[in-house]
């Protein structure tokens, strides 16, 4: 490896490692303050999650949704934008999914049904990014304040919907799909029996995969970063700028409204008001720690994912709160060290040219 | 060390020995500075020698990894830039750091306000700074908003700033880059005036001609390293150069205009080409111009007269709002950037940081950036080609790191515009706008570069040459446009075109077209 990679490597690598480092004294501390041993802690959400077949399903359940929304804010983020709007697009494409699923008859072919119910999350969650990205696009509105606003409308036309003409009396859900539902792991691995891990989790990998070679291997990706790097740049080099940032967004939305199908053709069999309960939101921290690359994102989705989990493993010795408090600790730590880790082994790097030329 | 190292006791400044890394980048190997009280001190070398770095270091702006700094022979090294103004060390940068909405008055004294605790006293503020108009000749009036003023007084105003919190040691950073020649030389009367005040001053540049004008001494830069100290009476231009650069270089304007016939069918026209620009309504008035093949047309002009906004429209990253715009017959007037590029295009953007390039891709991406449809089979890029593309450009262009992989983020100012200059020369095009070609390039890459460009011209392709810098159009040039205030005033052959005859023009003082 040159220097010049290794450099990039350390700099990519170093911020979620230290920022992990800082969280796990921190939660030492806070661990401490509640009178319990921080090894017995850690140890229980260890083997609360990646200790058994059935905290391994929970892992991957709730990673599966966290890969969709992460995914879709690192996307916009390679071209310059930042979408707040995954929550809202993950309930449109959940939504969307759920009502394909009603309408289509019982016995559609398993495979047919699903490929529908994906397309139609896709649409929804699109439609619901197409608005601040032709915003932003035609007016230059700032997709931080559209795709804000466009939580609050779709989470509320989503309630009314719901809660007006489509719930199951005394619930806020719909009625259970027709077809469309995604076999859980459990239906062919016994072990992760109780586990809500449904096969969604394999179209979120072919999805980090297509991504990924989107972005790095096609003519498309190169002039979608080049659009994030350096617009300026990028236009000059006969791309349309504002087309890219339309396009980015609709794409965007389409991958956080997919994440919707995880939970209602995977685990409930019908949409429920609220489902996305902060995945969306928490797909922003997925893409900083994620460092905005696929695989990035990928592992960071699991370690969120674990951190939830892992907080109902610990409750029973400190409240599951503490969890909380420790995501916030980590995107804090990623999101002040990446600068200074950056300068640190920029730093690093000249002593050791420095050692090497005297 | 040298003949011009004089004793400690009149040194404003002294540097020791000081190195200092930026990731990977030696940007000062073990460099020495010793500027003399109350003289024009030259720092000059090529671009990436290390002098801006230097200079930052002497004004807090970034601490030294080794060495030592001395201001009037007390030990500053690692000081802040606080420090650095109460010492009476002030720096005025590149770019100019005004508050545009305020008043010449008010920007002076920003950050120093007369008046009690809570309030300002504006009369106190325009009666200092119109005393320290007076003293210094730094002609500007203290009422006027910054925004109004032209580039050469808003520098003057930089200036003043410095002299009104007591600087005595005063650093510039390549100050005529922006300037007209009248511009320049008031800035020269200034200079000396105020250094017979008592002030001290570095000027870094690259500009031979300015170093000979007004320096008293002159520490010459190379790869970080201070390579040769001088007293200007006592050196040559050529001498400087060859220190510059570690090899002899031709200085001479060679001009080798080539005489195409008014009859050939112009590769590029444009006929009566108005713009809009951010602040005036016709940034580009009324333009016409056509560069046939096999020629250069270079057009002259201080900053900011519409060259910008003439680029952009021909470029297509701007509408026209009136007239025409023809590629070899096609009507290119409001075609997109890629199909002008298509057309036959090619472009050396003025800004390559903004335009050129994109700086954390690799010197391959960038080397296909506007050619990546051509680098594609179907969606998917062409690595293998891209690499042997950049394999071939690296070795063609001389590129140096010669790894295509790298970032071009870490390579330097001259080896970047090798990079855009490579690409665009290696596309299939008929018209060329080059545009500041060799800004920000050092003195072996321009060479190059120019050689470049004559090489496109003799091989029959049209180029639309604008640079800010005289020198550079006089040596390519086969025609002379000059733009003030959004028109092209004159036009001549490169025959009758000197410094003397284009500079009334590029000022406004003439502009009844000689000939056209």
């Amino acid at each position: 490896m040159t220097p010049e990679r290794r450099t990039a490597l350390e700099e990519a690598l170093l911020p979620p490692l230290v920022a992990l480092a800082v969280a796990l004294v921190a939660g030492d501390l806070l661990i401490l303050t509640y009178g319990e041993a921080p090894g017995a802690v850690w140890r229980l959400m260890l083997e609360g999650t990646w200790g058994n077949a059935y905290g391994i399903g929970q892992v991957l359940y709730k990673a599966t949704a966290l890969a969709f929304t992460g995914l879709a804010v690192a996307l916009t983020l390679r071209v310059g934008l930042f979408n707040i709007g995954a929550e809202g697009q993950l309930a449109a494409g959940g939504f969307a999914a759920g009502l394909v699923g009603l309408a289509l008859p019982a016995g559609t072919p398993m495979l047919l049904a699903v490929a529908l119910c994906v397309a139609g999350a896709a649409v929804a969650g699109g439609i619901t990014g197409a608005v601040p990205g032709v915003l932003r696009a035609k007016f230059g509105a700032h997709e931080v304040i559209v795709t804000i606003m466009m939580n609050f409308i779709v989470l509320a036309v989503l309630n009314y919907i719901v809660s007006a003409h489509l719930h199951v009396p005394e619930t806020l859900h719909t009625p259970s799909i027709n077809a469309g539902a995604v076999p859980r792991l459990a239906d062919s691995i016994a072990a992760f029996h109780g586990s809500a891990a449904n096969w969604t989790v394999l179209i979120a990998g072919a999805t980090i995969g297509a991504v990924a070679w989107f972005l790095f291997r096609t003519r498309a990706g190169f002039e979608w970063r080049a659009v994030g790097l350096q617009p300026g740049a990028a236009e000059y080099g006969g791309v349309q700028v504002g087309r890219v940032w339309r396009n980015a967004m609709i794409l965007s939305g389409a991958i956080a409204g997919i994440g919707g199908v995880n939970f209602v053709l995977g685990y409930k069999g019908y949409y429920e008001d609220g489902f996305a309960g902060g995945a969306g939101f928490l797909g922003i921290a997925v893409a900083l720690v994620g460092r905005n690359h696929p695989l990035g994102v990928a592992i960071a989705a699991l370690f969120f994912a674990t951190l939830s989990q892992g907080g109902l493993a610990i409750n029973a010795m400190v409240p599951k709160q503490m969890v909380e408090v420790l995501q916030g600790i980590v995107i804090l730590a990623v999101a002040a060290s990446v600068p200074e880790v950056r300068a640190l082994v920029r730093a690093a790097a000249g002593k050791r040219r420095a050692a090497e030329a005297s | 060390m040298t003949a011009a190292t004089t004793g400690t006791g009149d040194l404003a400044i002294r540097i020791r020995a000081v190195d200092k890394w930026f990731g990977a980048v030696h940007a000062n190997r073990a460099a020495d500075l010793e500027v003399v009280r109350n003289e024009i001190n030259a720092l000059v070398g090529e671009n990436g020698a290390g002098k801006s770095t230097l200079m930052k270091i002497v004004s807090g702006l970034q601490p030294p990894d080794r060495g030592t700094i001395e201001v009037n022979g007390r030990d500053v090294t690692g000081w802040s830039t606080a420090e650095a103004i109460r010492a009476g060390v002030g720096m005025v940068h590149q770019h100019f750091m005004l508050v545009p909405t305020l008043s010449v008055a008010e920007n002076v004294v920003l950050g120093r306000e007369p008046g009690g605790r809570a309030m300002f006293d504006r009369a106190q503020a325009i009666r200092d700074v119109e005393s320290l108009v007076a003293s210094s000749g730094l002609a500007v009036d203290a009422n006027r908003l910054v925004a109004d003023l032209s580039v050469g007084e808003a520098q003057r105003v930089e200036i003043l700033k410095t002299l009104y919190r007591g600087a005595r040691i005063l650093l510039l950073d390549e100050p005529t880059a922006v300037l007209s020649p009248p511009e320049v030389a008031d800035l020269w009367r200034v200079l000396r005036r105020v250094r017979d005040q008592g002030t001290t001053i570095v000027l870094i540049t690259h500009k031979l001609d300015e170093i000979m004008a007004v320096t008293d001494r002159i520490t010459v830069m190379r790869q970080g390293a201070t390579v040769a100290r001088m007293v200007t009476k006592e050196s040559t231009p050529e001498g400087v150069a060859r220190a510059m650069v570690g090899r002899d270089v031709s200085l001479a304007v060679q001009s080798s205009a080539a005489q195409v016939s008014a009859d050939t069918a112009p590769a590029l026209e444009i006929r009566n080409l108005t713009v809009r620009g951010a602040r005036v309504a016709r940034a580009v008035n009324e333009v016409s111009l056509a560069v046939r093949p096999g020629e250069i047309l270079g057009i002259a002009g201080v900053e900011g007269n519409g060259q910008s906004e003439l680029l952009d429209a021909i470029v297509g990253f701007r509408a026209a709002e009136g007239g025409s715009l023809r590629l070899g017959g096609a009507d290119l007037t409001r075609a997109s950037v890629r199909a002008r590029a298509d057309a036959g295009l090619a472009h050396i953007p003025e800004d390559r940081h903004h335009r050129g390039l994109i700086l954390d891709y690799s010197i391959a991406e960038n080397l296909i950036l506007g050619l990546q449809h051509r680098f594609s089979t179907g969606a998917q890029l062409d690595r293998a080609k891209i690499r042997a593309n950049a394999e071939q450009q690296v070795r063609a262009f001389d590129i140096r790191p010669t790894d295509p992989a790298l970032a071009v983020r870490g390579l330097s100012g001259g080896n970047q515009q090798k990079v855009v200059i490579a690409r665009e020369l290696s596309r299939e095009f008929s018209v060329l706008v080059a545009a500041q070609p060799t800004r920000g390039v050092d003195v072996g890459a321009i060479e190059f570069i120019h050689d470049a460009l004559r090489k496109a011209r003799n091989a029959g392709k049209a180029i639309l040459l604008v640079s800010a810098e005289l020198r550079e159009i006089l040596t390519l040039s086969d025609r002379i446009a000059v733009m003030y205030g959004g028109r092209i005033v004159t036009e001549f052959a490169r025959a009758d075109a000197t410094e003397e005859v284009l500079g009334p023009f590029m000022t406004g003082a003439r502009r009844d077209g000689a000939a056209a």
